[in-house]
């Protein structure tokens, strides 16, 4: 049940982190943070971050971009561990993937 | 015993309420809001009276909306006359269980007697996933059980270990150490779970491949739309094509009554009263139903498939640009037929400035009652010409008050955004997209047969009481012995017509229009036939063509053109009305409402009375 694999978090990485609001479509990758400081959402920082945890988005769990809507590529659906969440990319922008 | 159900969205946990109480459901709202409060009723093989409470799906106990509080307060014991629960029965959807063994966690600060129930246990099986529930509960300290809710012997177990529950004396509840979680706290206890879920949960990683292959068909950008626009052309079909026969013979055994009632009573009020107020009054709101079941039906359907995630998911973008969220796409669609099942539709949205936003735009979607209206004018005004060599001119008109109808609903909810519920912050779109499940005919039929029941009961109550309303205005004082015109000349519905007349003036409508507007308040639809007895035409039905001629002769196209650009906008539909009353807990948005729509069907009315008369149609 569980993907997430602390382990997989590789520290010394070189690959770039990114962030998931900005993913293209097919997107593989492991949530290195949540931080929900300076992104452009109608709900406060820590309320945003909150939602993100609740939905499962927490450090360490794999996440993949599965589908992308229509106008602008905008909502994205994300899987994450056995669940899909749609959410807009402005949103996604608080999850920090590598 | 009482029992509540908590869990995530898509747990199946009204499945599972289903299975346990079958059609032994009371449907209500808790006082104040406007949230749905589920309550059914079982024994236990024990013989044990139990009550079982459906709580909305929530992630968490923060209480981020209505719903959400109500949650939290009825687990807590807070909810104002509410018994706390004896035993919290924690649902999990098997086969994505991160979730709720989080919630689990929290609930379990709550200091409430718990119990877990892994539903959908049997897909969970097929798909690999094992589960090993004795070290689970040992980790989790409380009872594990499986479930198959869709199944009658998948709940043996949970009856079982209920009855286990109530012989431990009454396992009584701990002190309550719960508060809102920090995040720091939130990612502990996320870690908690998943560790647990580590321990106890075998996974071989096989995602649902039905639902992967149906999503990159249903999610596609084109053949997405597309096929979103045929499951909306079924519906619609569905709604004005199969409803239409019922709603005749609705409509025909009403006529009947009627005509038995006039027939059996002697001439008088009793008789007009029951025959006039009571069952066309009623009747003329009641022939809605099938559509309404049907609509109903479609949604129930939809929802439980999983595509109304998908469809909020395709329009998201699109609705998001006029301020509405992706899923008032589906209550707005459904207000093409009857804005009532549409505002009680809104229910799926969870926050209450996209859920007001909604309601207050949803009447201005051309509802079927304003059908009858616009055939009449349009065939007895616009002549039945083609333009540009193929389009019918009675055709185009039609469209451009459809168009001019959801135009205005987009300018509205624009507005609305930016002048009023400014301090409702909108909720961001974020949605889980659940795996595909196949329709279950039980469920689904409860869930129509409880949306019916609501409409009935409505029409029972508060719409019977309009009508009883206007069959008075329309009936009384009476007419004076050896009168000529027709009895509603004399009424207060004329007296308040005339009265209303130089106010209607400057947008071109007559008296014997404003007169039977008043009747109209019934349904829209009901306004053709009050203007046939304003003009003093007998004969029912048959009669429309007739109305239509002798307004021909009597109103110039500058009016006719304003009547159907009132129609657009048209206030007037007390069951609506009474509806928004209801789901928006309060007078005043019923009265905001009335009161917008007043005056853009007024300022419309002016403005095509105006330019018409002064291009000569006057």
């Amino acid at each position: 049940m569980t993907a997430i694999d602390i382990t997989a978090i590789d520290m010394n990485s070189t690959t770039r982190e990114t962030r998931l609001g900005s993913a293209k479509r097919g997107y593989a990758g492991v949530i290195r943070q949540v931080a929900a400081d300076g992104v452009n959402s109608s709900l406060p920082p820590l309320e945003l971050e909150s939602r993100l945890l609740e939905l499962g988005f927490v450090e360490g769990a794999r996440v993949e971009v599965l589908h992308e809507g229509i106008v602008g590529g905008d909502p994205i659906a994300v899987r994450i561990d056995n669940v899909t969440v749609a959410m807009r990319r402005r949103e996604a922008m608080a999850i920090i993937v590598v | 015993m009482h029992l509540a159900l908590v869990g995530t969205p898509n747990s199946g946990k009204t499945s599972l309420f289903n299975a346990l109480t079958g059609s032994r459901q009371k449907v209500a709202n808790y006082p104040g809001v406007t949230v749905e409060r589920k309550e059914g009723f079982f024994v236990t093989p024990l013989g044990r009276q139990a009550s079982v409470v459906d709580l909305p799906g929530t992630y968490s106990l923060r209480g981020r909306s209505p719903d959400e509080e109500i949650t939290r307060d009825f687990v807590l014991g807070r909810a104002s006359g509410e018994m706390p629960p004896d035993l919290v029965l924690c649902v999990a959807d098997s086969t994505n269980l991160r979730l709720t063994i989080r919630l689990l966690l929290e609930l379990k600060r709550t200091g409430r007697p718990l119990m877990l129930v892994l539903n959908m246990f049997d897909i969970a099986t097929r798909r690999g996933v094992t589960v090993d529930a004795a070290r689970m509960s040992e980790m989790l300290g409380v009872p594990v059980v499986t479930s198959i809710a869709v199944r009658k012997a998948g709940i043996a177990d949970l009856l079982r270990k209920t009855d286990e529950f109530a012989l431990q004396a009454q396992a009584s509840a701990r002190q309550n150490l719960w508060k809102a979680l920090s995040v720091t706290e939130l990612r502990a206890t996320q870690r908690e779970a998943d560790r647990i879920i580590a321990a106890t949960v075998s996974l071989p990683a096989r995602p649902d491949t039905w639902t992967a292959r149906i999503d990159a068909v249903v999610l596609h950008p084109v053949a997405g739309l597309s096929i979103l626009a045929l499951v909306l052309f079924v519906m619609f079909q569905g709604v004005f094509a199969w409803a239409q026969p019922l709603m005749d013979l609705l409509s025909d055994a009403f006529s009947t009554l009627g005509v038995l009632v006039h027939d059996t009573l002697p001439a008088g009020l009793l008789q007009s009263f029951l025959q006039n107020g009571v069952i066309s009054g009623v009747g003329s709101v009641i022939v809605f139903l099938p559509q309404i079941i049907i609509i109903f039906l479609f949604i129930l359907l939809l929802e439980d498939f999983g595509y109304m995630a998908r469809a909020a998911f395709l329009m998201d973008r699109i609705m998001g640009g006029a301020g509405l969220h992706g899923r008032a796409f589906i209550p707005l669609l459904s207000s093409f037929a009857c804005a009532i099942p549409g505002i009680m539709a809104t229910r799926v949205i969870d926050n209450r400035r996209d859920r007001l936003t909604t309601i207050l735009i949803a009447p201005l979607m051309t509802c079927s009652a304003r059908i009858p209206v616009y055939t009449l004018i349009i065939s007895a005004f616009i002549p039945d010409h083609l333009v540009w060599g193929w389009v019918n001119q009675r055709g185009l008109v039609m469209f451009g008050l459809y168009a001019a109808g959801i135009t205005s609903a987009l300018g509205v909810s624009f507005l609305i955004k930016f002048f009023m519920l400014r301090d409702y912050a909108p909720a961001p779109f974020m949605l889980e997209l659940p795996d595909y499940k196949l329709p279950r005919p039980k469920s689904i039929a409860l869930g129509v047969y409880n949306r019916a029941k609501m409409f009935l009961h409505r029409a029972g109550t508060t719409i019977f009481s309009m009508m009883v309303l206007i069959w008075f205005l329309a009936s009384f004082p009476q007419p004076p012995v050896g009168a000529d015109q027709p009895a509603i000349n004399y009424s207060l519905a004329a007296i308040i017509g005339h009265a209303l007349a130089p106010l209607f003036a400057p947008v071109g409508f007559n008296w014997q229009i404003v007169v039977a507007l008043i009747p109209g308040m019934a349904a829209r639809e009901v306004a053709v036939a009050a203007l046939g007895t304003v003009y003093a035409i007998e004969g029912g039905k048959e009669a429309a063509d007739q109305i239509g001629q002798v307004l021909a002769t009597k109103w110039s196209l500058a009016t006719a053109l304003s009547m159907l650009a009132w129609y657009i906008f048209a206030p007037q539909c007390a069951s609506t009305l009474a509806v928004i009353r209801r789901e928006t807990g309060g007078t005043r948005w019923m009265v905001l409402t009335f009161t917008y729509m007043f005056a853009l069907a007024y300022a419309a009315s002016l403005l095509t009375y105006n330019v018409a008369v002064a291009l000569g149609a006057g």
